[in-house]
């Protein structure tokens, strides 16, 4: 399990990036579920912690796919596949982060960044 | 429906999503189902995306849709309730969208001479890629953001590229003087050359474009031309059909149209802006997507729903590897200021205001503060 942050400074309505490899956020609804997804947009290099959320949905903050927080799913393209979920846990007024061992659908651009990277 | 790209897509996808389950004809002149236009100035033309990364419809994605696709929509015969077809065909149905889009303006003379390109299709971008990666020297006739981001793409191909635009600021109009100002000297930070304040007289050549001839007498040698000085609404087909026409199809706030049982979505559609107070043409992408919503809505109701205010108009440009977004109206704005960032590193926050309150919000490079002002804009304005 990652620690993220206490939950106490994760707002309703807002989200927290961990600098993992790939970025994941938690996102904290204006219902007070909190759910943790990959951070990277499966379009293009965009952080969905930027992104608009609304009900049990984050938007893209570039070009408007919508990811469900619970599932990952994508409503409709431009992206295309769901982003990876994480389970989350809160103990002692900390939210954790249990890394899901299921591939990430990474973008092209940044499948290929980090791939370069490791070479 | 008639217009098979994003808008139409898009109100396919609400009439399945709203339960609208009765037959549904989609007529489209063009051969290909949906796809995605804003990578043809950008990832598609520089050749890191291919065809098959274009298509709008998701994998096993089904509307139970019949598509005639490759056949031009000829007009709207009201009292019948009938698209006519080109082919002489004509599809009856209780309700219509018309969602025909636009059509990029073309310079007049250029018809017949090789080398001179306009973008706005699939074809259009094929062509032009398989000009460009002969590389050479590219003169782009308008400052626009399509003339722009092929500016851009050309320039990261390696080509000599020269931009004209005949304002004294380029993007002037979306983005006032001086965020247009700002924008537009990507180019020059790269090493693109771009005149201003100067018309097109004329284009050279015998089959072949060989220049762009200017107005104040100088003469640009080039090997390809884009020619990107903007788009009309796809609607001389509805002239006579009643259906009321100024500047696209003229629409109230929820997409109806002057006839009963009749919306319009997307770029050939002019809708009343609640915001701005007036009719306004928004030809960006995300318009496209959202607006079918609520013009399937009334659709289906009859016109009996009340419209809401959408969101207020956004819309994204890629130019030089810099993320360009915008919200609002620039128009009406009486002072811009910068809350983030500076320009003169291209990475920046500006927020238009109007008599005190923000109308609209630019972003370079500033995706985060970006959305929470669009979410202001949209929550207050
Ligand atoms: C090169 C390019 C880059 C762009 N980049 C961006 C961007 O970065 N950001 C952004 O926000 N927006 C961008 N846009 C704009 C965006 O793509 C449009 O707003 C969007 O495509 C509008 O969708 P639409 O369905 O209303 O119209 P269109 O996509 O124009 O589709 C209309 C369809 O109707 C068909 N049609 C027309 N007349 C008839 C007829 N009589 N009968 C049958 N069919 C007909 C047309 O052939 C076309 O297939 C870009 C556009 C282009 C061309
Ligand atoms: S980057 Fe997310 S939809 Fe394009």
């Amino acid at each position: 399990m990652i620690p993220a942050c206490p939950l106490a400074d994760l707002p309703r309505g807002e989200a927290f990036r961990l600098e993992t490899d790939p970025p994941v956020s938690v996102f904290h609804t204006e219902d007070g579920e909190l759910f943790a997804l990959d951070d990277t947009c499966t379009h293009q290099d965009a952080s969905l912690a930027d992104g608009w959320v609304e009900d049990c949905w984050v938007e893209c903050p570039l070009h408007a796919s919508k990811f469900n927080l619970k599932t990952g799913e994508v409503d409709a393209p431009p992206a295309k596949l769901p982003v990876r979920t994480h389970q989350v846990v809160v103990e002692d007024g900390m939210i954790y982060v249990k890394l899901s061992t299921a591939a990430p659908n990474l973008p092209h651009c940044v499948a290929r960044k980090l791939a370069g990277a490791g070479t | 429906m008639v217009g098979a790209s994003l808008a139409g897509l898009s109100a396919a996808r609400s009439l399945r999503k709203q339960g609208y389950d009765g037959r549904l004809v989609v007529i489209g002149d063009e051969l290909h189902r949906p796809y995605d236009r804003p990578p043809l100035s950008k990832e598609f033309l520089a050749g890191t995306l291919g065809e098959e990364d274009l298509t709008l419809e998701a994998d096993g994605e089904d509307l139970s849709a019949e598509w005639l696709l490759g056949v031009r929509a000829t007009g709207l015969d009201h009292t019948a309730r009938a698209v006519r077809l080109a082919d002489g065909r004509e599809v009856h149905a209780d309700g219509f969208v018309i969602a025909t889009g636009a059509a990029a303006r073309t310079f007049p003379g250029s018809e017949g001479l090789a080398g001179v390109h306009t973008l706005r299709t699939l074809d259009d971008a094929r062509a032009l890629r398989d000009e460009l990666v002969r590389g050479g020297r590219l003169v782009v006739i308008g400052g626009g953001f399509i003339g722009a981001e092929v500016a851009s793409t050309a320039y990261a191909l390696g080509l000599e590229v020269t931009v004209i635009e005949a304002a004294p600021t380029p993007l002037a109009g979306p983005l006032g003087e001086t965020m247009g100002a700002v924008v537009s000297a990507l180019h020059a930070d790269h090493g693109v050359r771009l005149l201003c304040g100067v018309g097109v007289k004329g284009l050279s050549g015998e089959r072949q474009v060989d220049a762009v001839l200017l107005e104040d007498g100088r003469s640009i040698p080039a090997d390809i031309v884009v020619v990107g000085v903007g788009a009309r609404p796809c609607v001389e087909w509805l002239e006579g059909s009643g259906v009321v026409l100024d500047n696209g199809v003229k629409c109230g706030a929820d997409g109806r149209t002057s006839l009963a049982g009749v919306v319009a979505v997307g770029d050939c559609a002019s809708w009343y802006d609640p915001r701005a107070g007036h009719h306004r043409r928004v030809e960006h992408w995300t318009g496209a997507r959202e607006r079918p919503e609520a013009a399937i809505a009334t659709l289906l109701a009859g016109g009996a729903v009340e419209p809401g205010v959408p969101r207020p108009p956004y819309f994204w440009s890629d130019q030089y590897g810099v993320k360009i977004q915008f919200a609002g109206h620039a128009t009406g704005a009486d002072s811009v200021t910068i809350e983030d960032g500076a320009a003169d590193d291209r990475n920046v926050l500006a927020v238009y205001r109007r008599a005190g309150n923000p109308v609209a919000v630019l972003g370079m490079n500033q995706p985060r503060l970006f959305m929470r002002w669009r979410k202001q804009l949209a929550a207050t304005s």
